[in-house]
């Protein structure tokens, strides 16, 4: 069996990544999960997030919002509908959504309509502070 | 007969208008390039999500899940998706007309109206009829997160059964010059009946059971209100596209016209002056023979 697999992220946008690599981490819904080739087929839901990867000795790191993976022995696919790569990611932008977010928080219920939807931004905008303070 | 001043202004407006739908056409181009592409780039995304759930439901028990089961009730949603601008030839009339045929089949009294775009709205403005919901297309490119939202308030009346099923009519982008109207099923969402055998190919060949996290049934609730939205941020897409294509050949045409009129216009120009030029000198000569005489 080949030691890489083919990872590719799609978001309703664009093909954001197609490339053979050694190793996944993604945020899975029960907690990280680490894939190399060969895995057994596997869904799953993805957790806003860090989801980094190994290519050698490269290593690649992109911020991914809710979505799901679909993990094949030979392919994982990962759908989000928001995935940045550290370059992309606008370190402002995001701080101002998780202010925006904390303020949101204090007036808003669990129960109002727009809870989940901040708490979705809210995640995704810590994923990209993270990874844009690890990869710079 | 006009003056050759008269026909000059003429040929000068007319040059004006052929300059207008020319850049009109030009920006048209760009955008209808973008578009295509945009089209292009968020085909994966849908083609795998819809993979995924076929190939789910396919394993679970779909029918447990409510925007798949259909209640059979009369009371239709509908989603219109029109342009905000006109100029872009029968593109709004052909979607309109497509609609009306719709409602014509249907007890208007059960429709509710979703409109996208200025010209629907105001089509419908004066109608006695339930709109639901109504909003311009806006300017730029269609993002997701409309499309998202507009799903989401569709698919939340379903599942309170102020609907049984939703429609959408938008144009479906062939070419520049083709652009087809289409009345697509939105709610109850039926899983494609050609898929079906790939599936059951699929299935064969898969010998490891897939693995859920956190299970088959959540992740298929999670991903069917997600299909909604892919399919109307298709629709969306492919309205742009199709808008841009139309007024692109409409533009184009316009400014074929607007060239002929200015030829045509010309030509009558340069007659009629050499008519009048004809008429001076035989007046001149005229005037000559009589001093002469």
């Amino acid at each position: 069996m080949a030691d890489t697999f083919l990872l590719e992220i799609v978001t309703p946008y664009r093909r954001l990544l197609s490339k053979e690599v050694d190793e996944l981490t993604a945020p899975g819904w029960f907690g990280e999960f680490g894939i190399l080739a060969g895995h057994t087929q596997y869904l799953t839901l993805l957790k806003a997030g860090e989801l980094t990867y190994k290519k050698g000795s490269e290593v690649g790191s992109i911020a991914v919002g809710r979505g799901y993976a679909e993990v094949l022995p030979d392919k994982t696919t990962i759908l989000v509908e928001n995935a940045e790569t550290a370059n992309e990611i606008d370190m402002e932008t995001a701080k101002t959504i998780v202010a925006k977010a904390e303020e949101a928080f204090k007036t808003l219920s669990p129960e109002d309509a727009d809870y989940a939807k901040t708490v979705e931004s809210f995640e995704l905008a810590q994923a990209r502070i993270k990874v844009k303070e690890k990869r710079g | 007969m006009p003056s050759l001043k008269d026909i000059k202004r003429r040929i000068k407006s007319v040059k004006n208008t052929q300059q207008i739908t020319k850049a009109m056409k030009m920006v048209s181009a760009a955008k209808l390039k973008r578009a295509q592409d945009e089209i292009v780039a968020a085909r994966p995304y849908a083609e795998k999500l819809l993979g995924l759930i076929s190939s789910l439901a396919s394993k679970t028990s779909p029918e447990s899940h409510p925007l798949l089961a259909s209640t059979g009730g009369p009371k239709t949603g509908v989603v219109l998706i029109t342009s905000d601008r006109g100029l872009c030839g029968s593109f709004n009339t052909v979607l309109l007309r497509t609609i009306e045929r719709f409602l014509a089949e249907r007890n208007e009294s059960d429709i509710s109206l979703y409109l996208i775009g200025k010209r629907s709205m105001e089509h419908f403005k004066r109608r006695q009829i339930n709109i639901a919901s109504s909003r311009a297309f806006g300017s730029g490119r269609p993002n997701y997160s409309q499309a998202s939202e507009m799903a989401r308030t569709l698919t939340d009346a379903f599942l309170r059964n102020e609907l049984d099923e939703v429609h959408i009519i938008y144009s479906q982008f062939q070419s520049a010059l083709t652009q087809t109207p289409v009345v697509q099923k939105l709610l109850p969402i039926s899983t494609p009946k050609a898929e079906e055998g790939k599936i059951e190919e699929k299935k064969d060949e898969m010998q490891v059971e897939f693995l859920f996290e956190p299970s088959g049934d959540e992740v298929l609730s999670t991903l069917l209100p997600k299909y909604v939205e892919v399919q109307a941020f298709r629709a969306l897409l492919e309205s742009s596209a199709s808008e841009h294509g139309a007024r692109m050949t409409s533009m184009d045409s316009a400014s074929k016209n607007a060239a002929e009129m200015i030829n045509g216009l010309t030509l009558k120009y340069n007659r009629i002056r050499q008519a009048v030029i004809t008429k001076e000198l035989m007046e001149i000569i005229g005037g000559a023979e009589a001093l002469k005489g």
